[in-house]
C-alpha cells in the first residue's frame, strides 16, 4: 500500500479518505464537548449542523445559494464564452499571442482583490459588479491556460491537416479545436474552483444577498455556528460543480479512457 | 535517364538559421523517382534525410532548387502527395474508420462512398474488426497501419514515408515491413521511404539512396536487386547480405566522419 507507484483497491481508497474526515470530525467533537475550546471561537459540529437545518427551515440558505450560483454562472460562462476563443486563437498564431498575451500576463498578476473599490465605483453593488470580480478573477487565467492547452496540439497533426490540404481555417475547427478541447475542458473546471473564491470575495465585501453576505451578517451577530456552516457548505458545493465537470468531461471525452 | 521521372528533386537546398549562424542542412540533393518506384532514403540521424522528406511534402520551404511532380513544380502541400508520419498522428476523438474517412472528405465522395473507401482500406492493413475502435485502444503497430490506410485511401500520386516505423519494436517493425511491401506489391505507388535502419530500407525499396553528412546530399544510389515479391526468408540469402553490406558501408563511412574518425582505412 505505501510503495512508491502501488495501488489500491477503490474500497480502501474510500475507506481511507472517510477515516480522515471521521478523525477530524472526531477531534473537532472533543475539542468542542470538553470545553477546551470556547463555543465564540469554534461550536460543536450539531451547533454547526442544527443552524444550518434551522437555516434550511426558514428557506434563507436555499435563497443564498440561489443567488450566489446564479452569479457564478453568469460570470463564469461569459468568461468561458470570451477565453475559450481567444485562448485558442492566440496559442494558435503567434500575431495574436504578442498582441495578447503579454497583456494578459500583466493584467493577471493584478491582484482581483484590488479591484474591488473601482468594479464598486463602476456598478454599485449589485450583480453586476459580481459578475465583473468573477470575470476579472477568471477570465484571463483561462486565457492564459486554454493558450497553453492549444499550443499543446501535435505540430504533425496541424502539418498533417496541410498535406490534406485543408486551409487554416478548417485545420483550427476540425483539427486543433478538437484536439485541444480535454485540455480545454480541464481548464474550465478548475478556473471554476477560482470563481467560487472571488464570488464570496465581492459578497463578503459588499452585497445584500448571497452565500457570503450571509456570513458577514453572521459575524455581526457572533454566530459562529453559521459562519462555520456556510463555509463548510461553500466547500461541498465547489466539490459538487468540480465532480460534475469531471463527470461530464468523462462523457464527452470517452474516448480517451476506451483503451485503459 | 531518359524516361520521365514521377518526381524530380533538382539541386535542392535548404539552411536553417541557428544563433544567428545559417546552417546548410540539404546541399544540391538530387532525386528521382520513377512511376511506382519504391525507393527508400538512408542516412545517419540529422543528415537532412527527413527534411527533404518535408521538403518534398510541401511543409517546409526549400532554400535552393525545385521539385517536379509529372514534370510541374510543386508549391506548398497537396493532396498528390501522401505523408506517413513517424509520430503517430491519428485523431484521438475518432475511430479508426472516422480517422480513414477523414483523410477523404476533401476527395469530393459522397459519405456512403466515403465509408465503403475507408472499409476497403482498413481491409486492406488487416485492421476492418478494429474500424470502431479509437486510437487508444491499439497498439502501436496497428495505429501505424491505419496511418498508411489514410494516406492510401485518397489515393495520393506519391507516398512519403518519413520513419513510419521508427518507433515500433523490432518484431513488429519486421512485420510492417512485410505487411507494406505485400500491399506495394499488389498496388504499386511510386513511394519515398525514409529510415535510419539498413535492413528494412533493403528489403522494402527497389532502390537505396545514400545520404551524406550535412549539409545533405546523395552520396551512393544503390540498386536492390533481390527479386520480387519479397518475404523475410530472403534475409538469409547471400545476395541480401551483399547488399546488406554495401548500404551498410556506405553509411558506416559517413558516420565515422562525423563523428570524427575520419572516412576509415
Amino acid at each position: 500500500m505505501l510503495r512508491i507507484g502501488g495501488s489500491i483497491s477503490t474500497g480502501w481508497f474510500l475507506a481511507i479518505a472517510g477515516m480522515v474526515f471521521a478523525a477530524l470530525l472526531g477531534l473537532w467533537f472533543l475539542a468542542t464537548s470538553s470545553g477546551w475550546v470556547q463555543p465564540l471561537f469554534l461550536p460543536s459540529p450539531s451547533n454547526v449542523f442544527n443552524s444550518l437545518v434551522d437555516q434550511a427551515r426558514n428557506g434563507e440558505l436555499w435563497g443564498d445559494a440561489k443567488v450566489s450560483i446564479y452569479r457564478i454562472m453568469v460570470g463564469f460562462l461569459v468568461a468561458s464564452a470570451m477565453a475559450v476563443p481567444i485562448g485558442v486563437l492566440i496559442g494558435t498564431y503567434r500575431f495574436w499571442e504578442a498582441a495578447i498575451e503579454p497583456l494578459v500576463d500583466f493584467i493577471r498578476y493584478m491582484p482581483v482583490v484590488a479591484f474591488v473599490p473601482l468594479t464598486i465605483l463602476w456598478s454599485g453593488t449589485g450583480n453586476m459588479q459580481k459578475f465583473l470580480i468573477i470575470w476579472i478573477g477568471t477570465f484571463f487565467q483561462q486565457v492564459l491556460l486554454i493558450m497553453d492547452n492549444t499550443k499543446r496540439v501535435p505540430l504533425d497533426f496541424v502539418d498533417f491537416g496541410r498535406t490534406l490540404g485543408m486551409k487554416d481555417r478548417a485545420i483550427l475547427a476540425r483539427i486543433i479545436f478538437p484536439s485541444a478541447a480535454p485540455g480545454i475542458w480541464d481548464s474550465m473546471r478548475i478556473s471554476l474552483g477560482w470563481a467560487w473564491t472571488w464570488l464570496v470575495l465581492a459578497e463578503l465585501v459588499a452585497a445584500t444577498s448571497g452565500l457570503g453576505y450571509r456570513i458577514t451578517t453572521a459575524q455581526r451577530f457572533f454566530e459562529t455556528d453559521l459562519i462555520i456552516g456556510y463555509i463548510l457548505l461553500l466547500g461541498a458545493l465547489g466539490l459538487f460543480f468540480d465532480q460534475t465537470m469531471k463527470f461530464l468531461g468523462r462523457r464527452f471525452f470517452r474516448y480517451e479512457a476506451a483503451g485503459r | 535517364m531518359s524516361q520521365a521521372r514521377k518526381v524530380e528533386v533538382r539541386g535542392l537546398g535548404k539552411d536553417f538559421a541557428s544563433r544567428g549562424k545559417v546552417v546548410r542542412a540539404l546541399d544540391g540533393a538530387e532525386v528521382g523517382l520513377s512511376e511506382n518506384e519504391f525507393v527508400s532514403l538512408i542516412g545517419t540521424s540529422g543528415c537532412g534525410k527527413s527534411t527533404l522528406l518535408s521538403i518534398l511534402a510541401g511543409l517546409q520551404e526549400p532554400s535552393r532548387g525545385a521539385i517536379l511532380l509529372d514534370g510541374r513544380p510543386i508549391e506548398g502541400p497537396g493532396r498528390d502527395r501522401g505523408l506517413v508520419f513517424q509520430s503517430y498522428t491519428l485523431f484521438p476523438w475518432l475511430t479508426a474508420q472516422a480517422n480513414v474517412e477523414f483523410a477523404l472528405r476533401g476527395n469530393g465522395m459522397p459519405k456512403r462512398k466515403r465509408r465503403d473507401v475507408a472499409r476497403a482500406h482498413l481491409r486492406l492493413v488487416g485492421l476492418e474488426s478494429f474500424a470502431d475502435s479509437y486510437p487508444t485502444e491499439l497498439s502501436g503497430g496497428m495505429k501505424q497501419r491505419v496511418a498508411i490506410a489514410r494516406a492510401l485511401a485518397y489515393r495520393p500520386e506519391v507516398l512519403l514515408m518519413d520513419e513510419p516505423f521508427g518507433a515500433l519494436d523490432a518484431l513488429t517493425r519486421q512485420v510492417m515491413q512485410e505487411l507494406l511491401t505485400s500491399i506495394w506489391e499488389q498496388h504499386k505507388i511510386t513511394v519515398l521511404f525514409v529510415t535510419h535502419d539498413v535492413e528494412e530500407a533493403v528489403y522494402v525499396s527497389d532502390r537505396a539512396l545514400v545520404m551524406t553528412n550535412p549539409p545533405g546530399r546523395i552520396k551512393e544510389e544503390i540498386e536492390i536487386t533481390l527479386p520480387r515479391p519479397r518475404s523475410h526468408d530472403m534475409l538469409s540469402t547471400p545476395e541480401f547480405a551483399e547488399l546488406y553490406g554495401r548500404v551498410l558501408e556506405s553509411i558506416r563511412s559517413e558516420s565515422l566522419e562525423s563523428a570524427g574518425f575520419g572516412a576509415g582505412p
